[in-house]
């Protein structure tokens, strides 16, 4: 089951760059929602008093801005990924196609 | 009364966080309400405007791909709203805003659960999804095995998922009718069904996607105004919107305390026994021990969620994995034109859902403040919402009446039920594709099927689907909503999800190892979950104690059940098919990561 356009696109050192940076980001920014999810989740489940205390003289706790700032980091780190796959890998992505079609 | 609150306390976070998820959620058994006539106009009025889109999209309905992608013609902004629509259903709208209203910032940590696997999808996923696949998951997982065995498993797989959701929403849709419009629980199941087909017979996936759309719009104006609104009240500062909330909470607690003062030494006095005596003195120690300031801060900080580390994790995983595995939102993918705007559909959809539970926050803390110091709604000593059962998820449609009078009140609680209808018609949609794609034209037809053919097995699938949606609605009126949801994540997590991974990603994959894997976690997760303290002894009634899988969700054990029986049952397959399976992978590869022969936007 050997596709011609499949073995060139294969050989393309534009697509082993593609590879490679496009898996890199995307284990990369896996790892760190892992690490700031699991890292609040921990917070929680071992340091409640850390999250409980309060931030200045207030109610409002060092809980609330953390909260939301996970939410936020959500938001942001997918924007990262989304807008450089976009444009950098699209393009790469474009090229390798066209390439094979040569 | 400490007891009686933390009561309601362990009630709620039994409700809207043991065992409860985002698309689900126990709305419990709930008392009638009055009728609430605005809101059932308003709603009135949402169905003739989704009849009317889906009376247009009819006339695109014309070949089986339209009826599966909508002819892939959605951007990504619309698919991200569709996506966000699936997520913020009923039960996370109103239910996370009950539990912030009952026990504060543990219900933020809830919602967090539910966004933190949506760049996990985007990173490693959505794009490979878009690439392979065409109409259902099988597409994908599929891309390289044996058709009939690995189809047969995800249609078993999907049917499951879909089925166990599908019992969630009818039921919740039942009880919600009650609180939101005041009228009987039958209602809401015909109402749901009936409509429900109309809209996937005759539409298919572009009114599905559009009734979907426009439900998420007007709840995200809905919940921005209701925000907005309390803010106001506050001038715009949260810390004095939080600082009013502990107040209240705190009075709350104080009237607790001086109930139970009063309840342990009427009891010491009319003691006659020395145990009784004992048991009185125990109870007012403990009555003097509250500490109301304290006990109204604990309103900003983490309370009893995720007490145990298993549970936490097993739970985390559930929801993280269990959306990469939900067939109605994995068919989302196939209804934008490439992988581009699959990507922007996961980042808009991560968007709004994010803006749409901090608002949820804030909007709890309102019901805090503006609906349980309300006399005429709440019983402001106790703290709870007048009313009967399950009135706690009125919290958020009470904001709206306090802040946006009769008519928005009316607006809120039809968006609040028209959600239900949207999420049905895709999962009603997910399953019939299941059925008509995977079953009938590839496994029974051997893909010879016809266009025609196939679009009126979908059709009668649909109906089969809305018949059986409606007598499992009417059968199980008292189940758990709660229980059904959490085992549908979690079978999505262990079953689909390992299974959808491992194809794409694991060059070593064979047929033989993904369907027996994904049978494992198939089976696994709905067996734990039968043996597990919410179902064997809340359900089925044995003894307390005697369940032997102590933990609230399976997923932790069943995903590495299905993960490690994919891996394994692939090792040991040394068969020539299994050999072709594994040299198809460079070529699958190669098309995953860069769409060459991608289908495109027109679906043939």
């Amino acid at each position: 089951m050997s596709d011609p356009i499949v073995d060139k696109i294969k050989r393309d050192p534009k697509y082993l760059e593609l590879r490679k940076k496009r898996n890199g980001l995307g284990v990369l920014l896996t790892v760190l929602m892992l690490v700031v999810y699991y890292g609040y989740v921990s917070l929680i489940a071992f340091n409640k008093a850390f999250l409980a205390q309060p931030l200045g003289d207030g109610v409002t706790t060092i809980g609330i801005p953390i909260g939301f700032g996970v939410i936020i980091f959500t938001i942001v780190i997918t924007g990262i990924y989304v807008r450089r796959a976009n444009s950098e890998f699209d393009a790469l992505t474009k090229d390798i196609l066209k390439d094979a079609s040569k | 009364m400490k007891k009686s609150s933390s009561l309601v306390m362990a009630a709620l976070l039994l409700a809207a966080a043991g065992t409860s998820f985002a698309a689900g959620g126990d709305l419990g058994q709930t008392t009638k309400q009055e009728t609430n006539w605005t809101a059932i106009v308003m709603f009135a009025v949402f169905v003739a405007a989704t009849l009317w889109i889906t009376k247009w999209a009819a006339a695109r309905t014309k070949s089986a791909a339209s009826f599966y992608n909508a002819g892939g013609g959605i951007t990504g902004f619309q698919n991200g709203l569709a996506i966000a629509g699936d997520y913020m259903s009923a039960a996370s709208f109103l239910g996370i805003s009950a539990m912030v209203m009952g026990v504060g910032y543990d219900g933020l940590i809830y919602s967090i659960g539910f966004l933190v696997g949506w760049p996990v999808i985007t990173f490693l996923m959505a794009e490979r999804l878009r690439n392979l696949g065409k109409f259902t998951f099988a597409d994908v997982a599929g891309y390289r095995f044996q058709q009939g065995p690995i189809r047969i498993f995800a249609a078993c797989g999907t049917l499951v998922v879909v089925a166990f959701y599908l019992i969630a929403q009818m039921v919740g849709a039942g009880q919600l009718i009650k609180l939101l419009f005041g009228l009987d629980y039958g209602y809401a199941v015909a109402i749901v069904g009936a409509l429900m087909m109309v809209y996937v017979l005759f539409g298919g996936m572009t009114a599905t996607t559009w009734v979907q759309i426009i439900k998420a719009c007007m709840l995200l104006a809905g919940v921005t105004f209701m925000a907005i609104m309390v803010l106001a009240q506050y001038g715009f500062s949260p810390e004095a919107l939080f600082a009013k909330a502990v107040e209240v909470k705190t009075a709350i607690a104080l009237s607790g305390k001086t109930a139970a003062l009063a309840a342990a030494s009427a009891a010491s006095a009319a003691a006659s026994s020395p145990e009784a005596a004992a048991s009185a003195a125990a109870a007012l120690a403990k009555a003097q021990a509250i500490d109301p300031a304290k006990e109204g801060l604990k309103v900003m900080g983490p309370g009893v969620f995720l007490k145990d580390p298993v549970s936490a994790i097993s739970f985390g995983m559930a929801l993280m994995f269990g959306t990469a595995g939900l067939p109605h939102i994995l068919m989302r993918f196939f209804t934008v034109p490439d992988a581009k705007e699959a990507r922007k559909s996961v980042l808009w959809a991560t968007t709004w859902i994010g803006y749409f539970y901090i608002l949820i926050f804030i909007i709890g803390f309102g019901a805090i403040t503006l609906v349980l110091t309300n006399p005429e709604v709440a019983d402001v000593v106790k703290g709870t919402i007048k009313g009967g059962a399950g009135t706690a998820n009125m919290a958020a449609v009470l904001v709206a009446k306090t802040v946006g009078g009769n008519v928005f009140y009316g607006f809120i609680s039809a968006v609040a039920f028209a959600t239900i209808l949207a999420v049905v018609a895709g999962l009603t949609l997910s399953g019939a594709s299941a059925v008509s794609h995977d079953l009938y034209a590839t496994v029974i037809k051997k893909g010879k099927a016809d266009s025609a053919s196939e679009l009126r097995m979908s059709r009668i699938t649909t109906f089969a689907l809305g018949i059986l949606a409606v007598v499992l609605g009417f059968a199980f009126e008292q189940i758990n909503v709660a229980f059904m949801v959490a085992l549908a994540f979690a079978i999505a997590a262990s079953a689909n999800f390992p299974v959808l991974f491992l194809s794409v990603l694991w060059k070593d994959c064979t047929t033989k190892g993904a369907v027996i894997g994904g049978f494992l976690g198939l089976i696994s997760s709905v067996g734990l979950t039968i043996v597990s303290p919410s179902v064997w002894e809340a359900t089925l009634h044995n003894p307390k104690g005697s369940a032997w899988f102590p933990y609230m969700s399976p997923c932790l054990f069943s995903m590495t059940i299905g993960f490690v029986g994919v891996w394994l049952f692939s090792i040991l397959d040394r068969s020539p098919a299994a050999a072709a399976e594994r040299e198809a992978f460079a070529s699958q590869q190669v098309r995953s990561e860069t769409g060459l022969g991608a289908s495109s936007a027109s679906g043939h």
